[in-house]
């Protein structure tokens, strides 16, 4: 087996599984009963599902300066995006807008 | 106890990891060592260095360097590992048909006693999916979680709050 089919699989593995969650990131987001919640899956796209898609486009770049980009675009999601989340539900509770939550000790089975 | 010196040593490494880091921005982004691009960067980081020394941002908050091993070899990979695995729970949830839900508001006294501390804690319990904090101060978080056990996992003493608390103390000569 060459390095550059076991680099490609590795890739595409990343790249495939990364995009599988961005799916499932956007099915939660319909899902989800209110905004609260929908953040919730928004950010299984915006945390493994972006960081597997770059994890992927990083074993096609390998050493290089297009490696080096990948990485700082990964950083500055990883300090940018949280801050943003926290902004943005501060705000809606802020608002006024109520979570809908579950029932304090009711089991969440039938 | 400490002199004067010292804090001056330290203020003038941080103006040059801070200066180190712009310009090997500039080399990363730009990607070409022709002599006026390079000079030019030379003289775009100093520059920015000399600005943020004048509005005296360049201090532990601004330019956390002393956090940079500890965060790097032991905080971001156990925090990676929490990502992931919080992560594919999340997921199982959305494609659970009955989407089994409870999303629950819990109340959090953060034992860290820094700002830059608090930030860590904050940003990483709303950068695992299933727990967002919603409001952040000294005294308190308040948390949504999309379950129950992730509104369990969120409190004093937890792993998270001991984990930021051990990096925020770690050692640092001056502040």
């Amino acid at each position: 087996m060459s390095l550059d089919l076991l680099r490609d699989l590795a890739s595409w593995t990343c790249l495939l599984a990364g995009g599988g969650f961005c799916l499932v990131g956007g099915i939660g987001l319909l899902r989800m009963p209110d905004f609260y919640t929908r953040m919730h899956a928004a950010s299984v796209t915006d945390t493994i599902g972006a960081g597997l898609v770059l994890l992927g486009l990083l074993f096609q770049a390998g050493f290089s300066l297009v490696g080096a980009k990948l990485l700082m675009v990964g950083l500055l999601i990883f300090f940018t995006s949280p801050t943003a989340s926290h902004a943005l539900a501060r705000s809606a509770l802020l608002h006024g807008l109520k979570p809908k939550l579950a029932p304090p000790e009711a089991s969440s089975k039938p | 106890m400490i002199p004067h010196i010292a804090t001056r040593k330290l203020s003038m490494l941080r103006s040059f990891s801070l200066f180190l880091c712009l310009f090997l921005c500039w080399l990363l982004l730009s990607g070409m060592p022709a002599p006026f691009l390079l000079s030019a960067g030379l003289g775009s980081a100093l520059l920015v260095v000399w600005f943020a020394r004048r509005i005296d941002i360049v201090d532990h908050e601004g330019h956390p360097i002393r956090l940079l091993w500890p965060a790097l070899l032991s905080y971001w990979p156990w925090l990676l590992k929490e990502i992931v695995v919080s992560a594919w729970q999340v997921s199982r949830i959305v494609l659970d048909p009955k989407l089994p839900i409870s999303p629950t508001l819990v109340r959090l006294r953060p034992s860290q006693t820094t700002d830059v501390g608090l930030v860590i804690h904050a940003n990483s319990i709303t950068l695992t999916p299933g727990t967002i904090s919603v409001k952040v101060g000294r005294e308190e978080f308040l948390v949504h979680a999309l379950t129950r056990e992730g509104a369990a996992g969120v409190q004093r003493g937890g792993e998270m709050d001991k984990r930021v608390s051990a990096l925020e103390k770690w050692p640092e000569p001056v502040r």
